[in-house]
Formats: C-alpha cells, sequence, structure tokens
C-alpha cells in the first residue's frame, strides 16, 4: 500500500472508526461518507463512531499458502467477524492455534503490524483479533 | 497531589523455557535457572514490536479510566528497540489515542528509559504545564544468538498516565543518579548489543542502583522497613534480591514487584511493569520504593504512597500483571528465532 492511502487510513486502522448514517443508524466499517440505504438523505451527515472491537467469528479460513509477509505466520487464520456494533469486519486472528478457532467465538481487536514495505519501507499497523481470555 | 492516574501493561503471549535455549547452546539445562534466576522469557510474536506492546499497554490504562486525548499533553515512550531509527514511535501513540496537542518524544537510555519518561512526565504535571501525560516502557529487547543476554533479552511494556487528580498513587520524590559507564551499549547500525560481561554488576547495576536507592530514601527521610514493596530492575532473577539484601530490604518486600524470572528482563518494560505489578496488588497508604537502572549507566529513583482512590478505581478493567505471566504459549527455539526475524534469507 502506498504511504498516502495508509496515511488516510490510519484512525480507522488503529482504532476502528468506522461511521453511522443518522437516518437509519446502520453503522459502517470501514467508514462510508453516503449511507447506501439513505442515499442523498444522508450527505453530509454521517457521524463518526469508534467500533468496541469486540466480536464473534462469522466465518474464517486458514491459509498455508506462502503469501508475500506472511511466511512466517504460515498457518495463520484469516476471518470475518461479527461486531456487536453491525460491521463484518475482515481481519487475521492471531495468538491462536488455528484448529482452536471455531465459528460463534468470541474474539476482540489488537493493536499489530499488519505488513511493512520490505525492509526500509513503512510498517503499516493496524488492528487484528484474538480470542476472549476464559 | 502529582502521581499516577492510572496504568496498564502487556506482556506478548508467547514464551521460550531457558532450559530450551540452554539445548541449542550446549549449556545445562538447569544452569539459566541456577545461575541467573530465570526460568522463562517472553517472546514477541511476529508481528508485534515496542510500539504495538506500547499500545496495547496503553489501552489496558485506558480501560482502567478513561482520559480522553484532548487532556494529555505530553507523551514519552521509552525505548531500546523502537521500530522505526527515524520516526517517533510517541507520534503513533498520539494517533491512536488522539492526543493532536501533546509534547511527544522518544527516549533512549537502556532499560531506564522508561522511568525517565515517568520522571519526564511528572515534572511537567508538577510544574503546571500540563494535566495529564503519558509514560510509557517498552521493548523487544535482543541478544545476540548464545550469548548470556538470549536468555533474558524479553519484551514486555507498562503505560503510566499521571497527572493531579484523582491519583490513586501519589509519587512523593524522585532522583536520579548518572555516570558515564560503558557496560552494555549497541554500536549505529549493530544488530545485537555487546556487553562488559561481570563489568555490567558491581561498577554498574550494584553501584547506580545503590546510589539512587540512598539518594531518595535520604531525601524522603525513610529507611527500608517503612516501604511495603520494593522494584528494582530485574536483568535477571538474582540481581535484585541481591542489591535488596545490600540495601536492607527482605526478600518479602522485592518478590511482588519480581517477575523476570517468569518473562526475562523486558528492559525500558522491566521497573515500569514491576511497580504495576505491585499496584495491582496494593491497598490505600501502602508504600513502594521503584529503582530502575539503564546501562551506560544510570538509575531513576521513585517513593510511592498508594491513596485512598485506589479503592474506587476499576483495576480489574484490565488484564493484571500476574493473569499476563500466567497466560503463556511456549515456543521452540527455532519458532523463536522465525518470531524474531532471525533467520537469514537472500534479499
Amino acid at each position: 500500500m502506498v504511504v498516502p492511502r495508509f496515511w488516510r487510513e490510519r484512525r480507522y486502522r488503529y482504532s476502528l472508526i468506522g461511521t453511522r448514517c443518522p437516518v437509519c443508524g446502520t453503522v459502517y466499517f470501514p467508514p462510508r461518507d453516503v449511507c447506501p440505504k439513505c442515499g442523498r438523505e444522508s450527505v453530509g451527515k454521517m457521524e463518526e463512531v469508534q467500533l468496541s472491537g469486540k466480536g464473534k467469528v462469522y466465518s474464517y479460513t486458514v491459509v498455508h499458502q506462502n503469501v508475500l509477509g506472511y511466511k512466517y505466520q504460515k498457518p495463520y487464520v484469516m476471518a470475518i467477524i461479527e461486531t456487536p456494533e453491525g460491521p463484518k469486519i475482515t481481519g487475521q486472528i492471531v495468538d491462536v492455534d488455528p484448529e482452536k478457532v471455531h465459528i460463534g467465538m468470541p474474539v476482540h481487536a489488537v493493536f499489530r503490524r499488519i505488513a511493512e514495505d520490505g525492509k526500509a519501507g513503512i510498517i503499516q499497523y493496524g488492528y487484528k483479533f484474538v480470542p476472549d481470555e476464559k | 497531589m502529582t502521581g499516577i492516574v492510572t496504568y496498564g501493561s502487556y506482556i506478548p503471549i508467547y514464551r521460550i523455557k531457558t532450559a530450551e535455549i540452554a539445548k541449542m547452546w550446549g549449556d545445562k539445562p538447569e544452569h539459566p535457572e541456577k545461575g541467573l534466576g530465570l526460568l522463562a522469557k517472553s517472546v514477541p510474536g511476529y508481528d508485534e514490536d515496542a510500539a504495538t506492546i506500547a499500545v496495547e499497554a496503553l489501552r489496558n490504562a485506558l480501560k482502567r479510566k478513561n482520559i480522553p486525548g484532548e487532556k494529555i499533553g505530553a507523551i514519552f515512550v521509552g525505548s531500546e528497540s523502537h521500530p522505526y531509527a527515524v520516526k517517533p514511535t510517541a507520534s503513533l501513540i498520539a494517533e491512536v489515542v488522539g492526543a493532536y496537542k501533546a509534547h511527544a518524544a522518544d527516549l533512549e537510555f537502556a532499560c531506564k528509559a522508561g522511568t525517565a519518561a515517568m520522571q519526564n512526565v511528572y515534572a511537567m504535571v508538577k510544574a503546571g504545564m500540563i494535566d495529564y501525560g503519558i509514560a510509557i516502557g517498552t521493548d523487544t529487547s535482543q541478544g545476540q544468538p548464545g550469548d548470556a543476554l538470549d536468555y533474558s533479552a524479553s519484551a514486555g511494556g507498562t503505560a503510566y498516565i499521571i497527572g493531579k487528580e484523582d491519583v490513586i498513587a501519589e509519587i512523593n520524590h524522585t532522583v536520579s543518579f548518572v555516570t558515564d559507564t560503558p557496560d552494555f551499549w549497541r554500536r549505529e547500525g549493530q544488530r545485537y548489543p555487546s556487553h562488559g560481561g561481570r563489568f555490567t554488576g558491581e561498577p554498574a547495576y550494584f553501584k547506580h542502583v545503590m546510589s539512587s536507592a540512598k539518594m531518595l530514601m535520604e531525601k524522603a527521610g525513610t529507611k527500608p522497613e517503612d516501604y511495603d514493596y520494593v522494584v528494582f530492575h530485574q536483568p535477571n532473577g538474582k540481581f535484585p534480591y541481591r542489591v535488596g539484601k545490600r540495601l536492607g530490604f527482605s526478600n518479602d518486600q522485592i518478590k511482588s514487584g519480581l517477575i523476570s524470572p517468569y518473562i526475562g528482563n523486558t528492559y525500558s518494560g522491566g521497573t515500569p511493569t514491576g511497580l504495576s505489578a505491585v499496584l495491582d496488588i496494593a491497598k490505600p497508604g501502602d508504600r513502594i520504593i521503584a529503582v530502575s537502572f539503564g546501562s551506560g549507566a544510570g538509575s531513576d529513583a521513585f517513593d510511592i504512597t498508594v491513596t485512598d482512590k485506589m479503592d474506587s478505581y476499576n483495576r480489574d478493567a484490565a488484564p493484571k500483571v500476574m493473569d499476563m505471566v500466567n497466560r503463556a504459549k511456549y515456543i521452540d527455539y527455532a519458532t523463536y528465532l522465525k518470531f524474531r526475524r532471525m533467520i537469514v534469507e537472500v534479499d
């Protein structure tokens, strides 16, 4: 990802900030400038909302491929997390044995390195998920 | 009253047993436990660094008591493993908490940059320049594979928010002692640090810790028996007991704040996390002395009294230090090398 794009999205990626439509109440993550349901009624009115970081595994997959930058983490878990605020968020689940992940598993967001642009480029930080403590 | 308003720590989940490291390097498995008092050390995950540890520690502090970003006037992050050589960790912290009007800077002083951060924030609050400030000690320290430091260099961190309102632990006094003592260093561009072996003991750790502890007790008019807890910098599991004995402290005063036997030396996170473990169990009226040490060399000492506000403070809102010490996933030496990016590949 190029530096300006990462910079533009840093607040959402660091702190899970989305937007809420004040007309219908739907929460979006990543944030949207316009609510697709309410159209022009929502223009200029979308409110920022910080998600709690809580959620449950909606679905997941275990990646065994040598994806660039993820070789040292494989096999790793990518999941869709259903949040109590509404949005479903795609993210990695870490600090877990892949065979222990299951649909419905409670997780919460943590702050991790997501990617880095080679050895000399910027480090991109953002959210991943870990299982809730028992 | 100026002191700690909230605090939080973070220790990565991964551990490597020191016996596993000994096996790799042909030492007797019991050697690190017997010689250094170290059973295991924490290891950062592949996607963790000093900045992610700092953020997690700070978020734990904010779970216990939320201080809005606009009220934060200063952010100091002490570490010897800042992810960038040039680009501050403190600006990332400012972004995470929305503290856009804060004075932000990174500090480095081997293992005492965390307490140096605490002193800077304390001074700014006490001077009336700011209402609240964040001080963080965080590290993912590295020892040369096969070196004695391979047994101890670990990862963890603690964040303190210091202010004047609703103080849970008052900082009564703080002093420092510093000399130019080359006991441990890392030259620019070098991947691993070097050290003076036994020279790191007597003229470095013991001289500086004892000097600042004695200066502090003289300033405060206190004696070792006036304190309920003492926290020393913990490069291994033995130095804190040894220096404590020489200063006149009992093992009972030391043990609650000594976590290095289980997680190793978290460098800038060391004394701040030991203090965090004590605050996890301290009661109003308890008096604590915390003494850091940073190679190169210096020591910061703090005289702290837990206030009545601790009773209404929500300590249980975030994991306590011992909770995180006890939740551990053990890895082997090969996985440790992988997580620490020590495997050399062609570019």
